[in-house]
């Protein structure tokens, strides 16, 4: 048992955690001072006027009426600095930069996997390397779950069938606590892993370790597994969409809605097809429910998102550029101004 | 400290010490189950929810010695979840919920107002057969293994993935639901209808403002729980996709229902405390209470903006940037009247008479950790933060400093006030000092490591946990043990007050208040004659003047 070892403040391991903890120990103080001072003037009205044969009678005199609007505005004035301040350490936390390394995840009943985009596999770890943004999209497998770095600050629910990405900016290496934060069963507390910061050297020589080739590949060769290629050829002349340089762009519907072509676009498009028919084709895909793994959709979506890329290296481990600061920040404190340039948690513009 | 008895309020006949009242009225089983009586109904709505308080508190305390150690050794991980699922549901929908408009309300609501009963006296007793309903559903589930999904029910794990008894846990919450909807409707219309000649909106006790803010919450907020339980049953029973993803359906419309419930109900469970104790701070400082309007309409601004802040339950689960947004803007109007109580009732007790008796002590207690509650509150509002500490301890801290720091500690400061109007006898003061001293070192002991760990980053319903983590719970279940002594001591003095203790006068703490204006225990039709309202709330100088010249005569 070591009693001994007891942090009470969690470690510091990412630019998001510096953002998070300011705004956290500003209220720490300022909470903290309001409270005490309240109950100072508790304690020092109740012994102060306490109950005594001189004072058995309340005295008429009251507190000027002044006070009332004082702490009505007062403390207003102060909940909205409070929610300005928290909505931007939001942005911070939310946005994720474009050049962020990608990792795909999935979460099941009770185990984390993650793949990366050069191929390798590892479940319950994760490496990453230091000082380098990096992009988080999962899914999970049948329930919810919610992925928590602590020493990050960061956490997002995992939700079955829908995509959704987190980032986070390592700022020192060791090993960090991975959990499931939303309750998911029985061994819900045994879901937990541990996330390993490298230095980028290391981190690289830890990629070249053997794997089956990138997600991107074992994607194509899915993509002619399910015969995906019959329909989607590269030219106009197949019966589906093409599909080189379709990820991130905006494609009109057979109903003249416009949709975005993100991870979620593309999942609902191989799974149930019908719901979502590009303009000018026919609906005669078969669905794909059930019948491609999670993390075999991934290796999709990887390829798709391939295609739409020229250069097909994602992976610029080769130049860390390292200390990067996050684009991620907004550079005005003002909620509407930072509302146009934030995107949304559940959608990936590339 | 000397108490002063006062046994006569200036606006009643002296001689309303009747021997008949409300207890020794009728004899017999049948003349208590089947009672019209309020003050019948809230004494077994009384011995209802102290049980289930200590079935739930009995969950409580088997976490918190599980918790002990990080390894997960003395009961199995399912074991474990059933605990704190059914510590959350037994403690919310059938202890806190409940426990002070059935009880306290109910007693004390009709005398407040000069009525000789609720405005619907069968539908009050109805309301409280359709909670033990609910109720034995629940003592089924517990008997015969349990629930695992926590208290919240997420999909799709509930619907889908537990092996549970879900089905008749929800039916229990389902059921219970009803009879709040039919106190809320009681209440309403009692206050509306049933007021005696020349209590006028503004001459009512805070405690009715608060607990008629409270019943407009249960009669809109309940029907939606019913609702969405409903849907949950059947999409478990029958397979319709209506939140599970593989069926078409949406997981995150569940919280998103199952919260426009359950945020409005954590008012529904601290508004009612709100109510005792604008009661006690008036009655324990003989003030009238400072801003009563703003006090009054804080009440109602409460009820109608926790209906606009459910969603900040769900920041990190799935809803867009926008949507947190826009509601952890509005969670901080929400915080804005609970702090104009808080500052309302600190100032009232300036150049109060402030006494010490065991009310005043849960007073003191109550504004100290609901603060405390409250502010935290803007933590979990602040979106940045909540991202890291929602899910975690954190929470947990927090809304057990609201809960049990708020509701419970009102519950019993306002069990102690009205014990001598409800049971005719005092409690025994130095006893139940200790007692309220226990609960608040027990309290604070057990729940502020919590935050601690939280922030450090222990998520909530965890079995096992990291070794560094094992300090700070070794002090929470420390805590745990003294708080459950200050809960087991308040049972044996007031039960044992019921024969031994001095007798109570009309009048014990020199309160003013109609229901200080009938004798103790209360008649059964609460009023020989039905009481004329010439004066306002909390009107102390004028009853004060009054004491005095009688007993200067």
């Amino acid at each position: 048992m070591m009693l001994a070892d007891f942090p009470l403040f969690p470690e510091q391991a990412s630019t998001a955690a510096r953002t998070v903890d300011t705004l956290y120990l500003f209220l720490v103080a300022l909470t903290g001072t309001v409270s005490i001072l309240i109950w100072i003037v508790i304690f020092y009205f109740a012994i102060k006027y306490r109950r005594r044969p001189d004072n058995e009678l309340a005295q008429e005199q009251e507190p000027p009426k002044a006070l009332e609007l004082t702490w009505t505005i007062v403390p207003t004035i102060i909940f909205l600095g409070i929610f300005v301040w928290g909505a931007w350490a939001f942005f911070h936390v939310q946005r994720v930069p474009d050049d962020a390394i990608e990792v795909y995840a999935t979460g099941r009943q009770w185990m984390w996997k993650f793949q990366h985009a050069s191929g390798q596999r590892e479940i319950n770890t994760l490496h990453v390397p230091v000082n380098r943004p990096v992009k988080i999209t999962f899914a999970s497998e049948d329930i919810i779950h919610s992925l928590w770095f602590p020493a990050f600050r960061v956490k997002a629910d995992v939700l079955p069938s829908r995509y959704r990405t987190m980032w986070f900016q390592a700022t020192k290496t060791g090993r960090f606590h991975i959990f499931c934060a939303e309750y998911c069963g029985t061994l819900h507390s045994g879901m937990t892993g541990w996330v390993e910061v490298m230095e980028p050297t290391a981190y690289q020589r830890w990629l070249a370790g053997g794997s089956e080739g990138s997600m991107a590949s074992q994607g194509e060769q899915l993509f002619q597994k399910y015969a995906c290629n019959t329909c989607h050829t590269n030219d106009a002349t197949g019966r589906g969409p093409v599909l080189a340089g379709l990820y991130g762009k905006t494609i009109q519907l057979a109903d003249n809605r416009n949709v975005v072509a993100d991870d979620n676009y593309i999942r609902e498009s191989i799974l149930n097809p019908q719901a979502k028919i590009a303009k000018g084709f026919t609906p005669i895909m078969p669905t794909f429910q059930g019948q491609v793994s999670e993390e075999d959709l991934m290796r999709l979506l990887a390829y798709v998102k391939s295609l739409g890329q020229p250069q097909t290296s994602s992976l610029a481990v080769e130049s860390p550029r390292s200390l990067q600061t996050s684009a991620g920040a907004p550079t005005t404190t003002g909620a509407a101004a930072s509302t146009s340039t934030a995107a949304p948690a559940t959608n990936t513009n590339p | 400290m000397t108490t002063t008895t006062i046994d006569e309020a200036p606006f009643i006949e002296p001689s309303t010490t009747a021997k008949r009242n409300y207890i020794n009225d009728e004899y017999g089983v049948m003349s208590w189950l089947l009672t019209r009586d309020h003050k019948r109904i809230a004494i077994l709505y009384m011995i209802s929810v102290t049980a289930l308080f200590f079935v739930g508190g009995f969950f409580a305390f088997m976490m918190r010695l599980e918790l002990l150690t990080p390894e997960g050794d003395l009961f199995t991980s399912d074991t474990y979840n059933k605990f704190f699922t059914l510590h959350g549901i037994v403690m919310i929908f059938f202890f806190l919920i409940p426990a002070i408009p059935a009880v306290l309300g109910n007693f004390i609501l009709p005398i407040m107002l000069g009525a000789k009963d609720l405005a619907f006296p069968r539908i009050n007793l109805l309301s409280w057969y359709i909670y033990m309903i609910g109720a034995i559903f629940g003592i089924y589930v517990i008997v015969t293994g349990g629930v695992d999904t926590g208290w919240t029910f997420y999909t799709p794990f509930s619907t889908q993935y537990s092996n549970t008894h879900v089905f008749a846990t929800t039916m229990g919450a389902f059921i219970t639901g009803f009879s709040s909807i039919l106190t809320g409707l009681n209440f309403i219309v009692t206050v509306h209808r049933m007021r005696a000649p020349g209590l006028t909106w503004f001459r009512l006790p805070l405690f009715v403002w608060s607990m008629y803010a409270t019943s407009v919450v249960m009669l809109l907020a309940t029907p939606v729980l019913a609702i969405t339980l409903a849907l949950l049953m059947i999409e478990r029973v029958l397979s319709v996709g209506i939140f599970d993803p593989a069926l078409g359906g949406d997981p995150l419309l569940y919280q998103h229902l199952f919260w426009f419930y359950s945020h409005p109900a954590v008012y529904i469970m601290i508004l009612p405390g709100m109510a005792v104790i604008s009661e006690l701070v008036a009655a324990f400082t003989r003030k009238k209470i400072f801003g009563y309007k703003f006090v009054a309409f804080s009440s109602l601004a409460i009820a109608f903006l926790g209906f606009l802040v459910w969603a900040h339950h769900m920041f990190v689960a799935g809803i867009s940037v926008y949507s947190a947004l826009v509601f952890s803007f509005l969670t901080m109007f929400v915080a804005v009247p609970s702090a104009i109580k808080v500052f309302n009732w600190t100032a009232t007790m300036y150049k109060a008479s402030v006494s010490w008796q065991t009310p005043m002590l849960y007073v003191l207690g109550f504004i100290g950790l609901f603060t405390i509650g409250g502010v935290t509150g803007l933590f979990l509002a602040a979106l940045g933060v909540d991202v890291h500490v929602h899910d975690s301890y954190f929470v947990v801290a927090h809304f057990h400093y609201i809960m049990v720091g708020g509701t419970v500690m009102a519950y019993l400061g306002g069990i102690h006030y009205w014990w001598p109007k409800i049971t005719g006898r005092m409690y025994p003061e130095w006893w139940a000092r200790l007692s309220a001293l226990l609960v608040f070192v027990g309290f604070n002991l057990t729940f502020f490591p919590q935050f601690l760990v939280g922030y450090v980053g222990m998520p909530r319903r965890y079995h096992a946990y990291a070794p560094e983590f094992q300090v700070l719970n070794v002090l929470s279940t420390a805590g745990a043990t003294v708080l459950a002594a200050g809960y087991l001591l308040p049972m044996i003095y007031l039960a044992w007050s019921l024969k031994f203790g001095r007798r109570a006068g009309v009048n014990p703490w020199g309160a003013v208040g109609l229901e200080w204006a009938t004798s103790s225990p209360p008649p059964k039709e609460n009023f020989h004659e039905t009481p004329v309202v010439t004066w306002d709330a909390y009107d102390y100088p004028a009853f004060l003047k009054a004491m005095k010249e009688t007993q200067n005569v």
